[in-house]
């Protein structure tokens, strides 16, 4: 099993000397991430709220690609999935993401439809 | 002795022959093709949530409104900031767990003794915080009533600010009588469920309080729950009104609709069970470093394994967070 790893995130932007300070590097990351939600989320900036793109409100949207961006951190450094075979990764993180694009996708679109013959009154659930 | 414990049984075999596909370990590589159905899962409950959220998008609960609390703070309006403690000690101990598998890797045995100890630390004390969290959504905080829709209305004074049912429900309507077998001659079991407020109490308490005022479950434009007015928030009350809800459990939420309860119970529930799987596992680890397995072994490579499932666990959080709290 190999124990080198690639020492360097964003890129080659940001590089570590040792694996350790890697860790500690990429927990900090994570930890700023984490505080920017916390704190968007008790804010809310009106901005963020009352502007949409594809039907969801560009918060929403924040807060979704930086869940990603935690995601992909966890994955490539803690799971060191960045140190795996090209081969295992795509096998496992492809296979992921495009069924739950897939998935959601769909899912989301019927969910919205249904509320859209709830609410122009075909069939009423609130009597 | 050492024909025990030095060799994983897996020599023979097509991954034991040192050739391994993909330059992965057997057992890391099915871990993480375990690891990959049960995000597939989690990916289902959570789509599965988004659907019935969207179905409801008007009534859904606003997730700043339900968790508010922060142990010890009594009355202090905190939302998020008990699940963003919760968050980072999962994160915390995803760091120390990926330094115990640094550690493995240069053969420190009592550096991974000490990351894994601080890592069951963490793990416990989220299970905790989970049990809290759960135990404070249970209890409830204001109250409501639900309609004969299924729909939740909430009270607000003349501010906008919420009022608990049993701040201006009239508790002097007399004390509530158990039915029983030889009062009737059709008995049906009591209920389960007995809020402190009766639904006559809080109808009096209504007519009584000029200053008292209901919301319903759906939004205005801005996304906040629609308030009605005196006299609409009677009659919403007297004529659609069936019983009293405090806090929530599968079938009634207080908060809003009951399948926000439903996937808050279920989804956070799967995710706990997981990290209660977790501890275990690395509890089991923890001990098989202590007495030496893997320093016999050579390798610390059931660490690295168990590592990947614990980060897995961390990973899934990050993504309920987001649905259950941010979004």
């Amino acid at each position: 099993m190999a124990h080198e790893h690639k020492l360097e995130i964003f890129r080659g932007a940001l590089k570590f000397k040792s694996n350790v300070s890697k860790i500690w590097g990429v927990f900090i990351v994570l930890s700023i991430v984490t505080i920017v939600e916390v704190v968007l989320g008790i804010i809310r900036p009106a901005f963020l709220v009352e502007h949409n793109f594809l039907a969801l409100k560009l918060l929403n949207w924040i807060f979704i690609i930086l869940t990603i961006f935690k995601a992909y951190y966890i994955t490539w450094d803690f799971m060191h999935m960045r140190d795996e075979t090209v081969g295992l990764r795509r096998a496992v993180i492809w296979t992921a993401v495009f069924l739950i694009i897939y998935l959601v996708t769909l899912i989301l679109i019927e969910g919205d439809y249904i509320y859209e013959v709830y609410k122009n009154g075909y069939v009423k659930f609130d009597f | 002795m050492e024909a025990t414990v030095v060799k994983t049984g897996t020599e023979g075999k097509t991954w034991g022959g040192g050739n391994s596909p993909l330059k992965a370990s057997y057992g890391k590589m099915m871990m993480w093709f375990f690891i990959l159905s049960d995000a597939l899962t989690f990916s289902g409950f959570l789509a599965a949530y988004g659907f019935s959220r969207f179905k409801f998008v008007d009534a859904w609960p606003i997730p700043d409104e339900v968790f508010t609390h922060f142990p010890f703070l009594h009355g202090v309006d905190a939302p998020m900031y008990y699940v963003a403690f919760m968050t980072f000690i999962l994160i915390f101990s995803s760091v120390t767990m990926v330094l115990a598998v640094d550690a493995g890797h240069q053969m420190k045995q009592n550096k991974v003794i000490l990351y894994l100890f601080l890592t069951i630390i963490g793990g416990f004390i989220f299970l905790g915080s989970q049990a809290w969290e759960w135990a404070t959504f249970i209890k409830g905080d204001y109250g409501a009533v639900e309609t004969n829709g299924g729909q939740i209305v909430q009270f607000l004074n003349k501010d906008g600010e919420r009022v608990a049912l049993r701040d201006f429900a009239v508790t002097a309507t007399g004390a509530r009588v158990e039915q029983t077998r030889e009062n009737g001659i059709w008995f049906k079991e009591e209920a389960e469920y007995f809020p402190t407020v009766s639904f006559e109490q809080v109808k009096a308490g209504l007519l009584a309080n000029d200053n008292i005022l209901v919301r319903v479950q759906n939004k205005d434009e801005h996304g906040q729950h629609i308030v009605l007015s005196r006299e609409e928030s009677i009659a919403k009350v007297m004529n659609d009104g069936v019983m009293v809800v405090e806090g929530a459990n599968l079938r009634h939420n207080e908060y809003g609709h009951p399948l926000f309860a439903d996937f808050f119970f279920f989804i956070t529930g799967f995710h706990g069970f997981h990290v209660a799987t977790g501890v275990l596992i690395n509890c089991i680890i923890f001990f098989n470093v202590i007495i030496g397995t893997y320093e016999r072994r050579g390798h610390y490579e059931m660490v690295e394994k168990v590592g990947l499932y614990w980060h897995f666990v961390d990973l899934v959080w990050v993504f309920v967070f987001t649905f259950f709290y941010l979004v």
